[in-house]
């Protein structure tokens, strides 16, 4: 089985990569670009029947900085 | 007085740090990450590079190797530690401080010697220095931006737990912080690098005053 998982950085941390994205956007002539948050996708193959509980172990204690970042799992 | 120094692959700045800490007094062993023991020292040094490569994030990966483990048990005994730039941001990754840092926020690696203000003395890390000294210390990172939300830099800021502050905010970090101390005073985390100022070569020796006073707390204990 394969799960997703992704990991952003909490609203209201400043993401100054995403912010130089939208910057260069603008460059390029796209209007209209208000915001850009950029994340992190890790995409795990796990032993089938892995439970969600655990894949939310992984983000906890490794895959994500809970101080600055939230997570979301997606089972594929 | 004894003294360890944490090794991770891609760690660049532990010899600078053995040197160091050697010079102001430490019998300094080196540690490899996948050592799960500690020899019996006083002082721990994390010191500055890029762990695993940065890989993840910067430290994340270092504060889960075996030695770390032991860290985090020789913290909790009220052993002294000492964590300088990838070593800060490792201490912040094992929770052993809070906080967390971040790109910086202009986005450049920035490496050049920056003007600090002691913001509190009373700490062994502090002591050599009067709250309040404007000192100047190199820094070298691109993930230096201290942040922590609003309560926790408050707690710290009210319990004099903010050992060091940026004169020039060069990274965006919160509050100016450039180093932390934790609850017993006894773990400082700090982005700018002591050992890089340490000995007349180096043109710059703000940086020997925190080893000197250290040797001398831990040779008075």
């Amino acid at each position: 089985m394969k799960a997703r998982v992704h990991v952003m950085l909490k609203t209201g941390v400043l993401d100054p990569q995403g912010e130089a994205v939208r910057h260069a956007l603008g460059a390029l002539g796209f209007e209209g670009v208000n915001g850009v948050r950029q994340g992190k996708v890790i995409e795990l193959d796990l032993a089938d029947g892995t439970k969600e509980p655990q894949i939310a172990q992984m983000c906890e204690k490794l895959l994500a900085n809970t101080v600055i970042e939230s997570y979301r799992i997606e089972l594929l | 007085m004894k003294a360890a120094v944490t090794v991770f692959p891609g760690s660049n700045c532990d010899r600078d740090m053995k040197i160091a800490l050697e010079r102001a007094g430490f019998d300094v062993a080196m540690v490899w990450h996948k050592d799960d023991q500690l020899p019996d020292v006083d002082l721990v040094a994390v010191p500055g590079g890029f762990s695993f490569g940065d890989y993840l994030r910067c430290g994340a990966i270092a504060a889960k190797a075996p030695i770390c483990r032991a860290l985090a048990a020789h913290a909790e005994r009220g052993g002294y530690v000492l964590g300088v730039c990838n070593g800060f941001q490792v201490l912040t990754e094992t929770g052993l401080l809070p906080g967390a840092l971040l790109r910086n926020a202009g986005l450049k690696y920035i490496c050049r010697t920056a003007p600090l203000v002691v913001a509190e003395s009373q700490s062994v890390f502090t002591r050599g220095y009067g709250a309040g000294d404007e000192i100047a210390l190199p820094i070298a990172h691109h993930d230096g931006n201290y942040f922590a939300d609003d309560a926790t830099l408050d707690a710290l800021e009210g319990a004099g737990r903010v050992a060091f502050r940026y004169g020039a905010n060069p990274n965006g970090s919160a509050r100016d912080i450039a180093g932390i101390l934790s609850e017993n005073r006894r773990v400082l985390g700090m982005m700018p690098h002591p050992e890089r100022a340490a000995e007349t070569a180096h043109g710059n020796e703000d940086g020997a005053r925190l080893f000197a006073h250290l040797t001398q707390v831990l040779a008075d204990a």
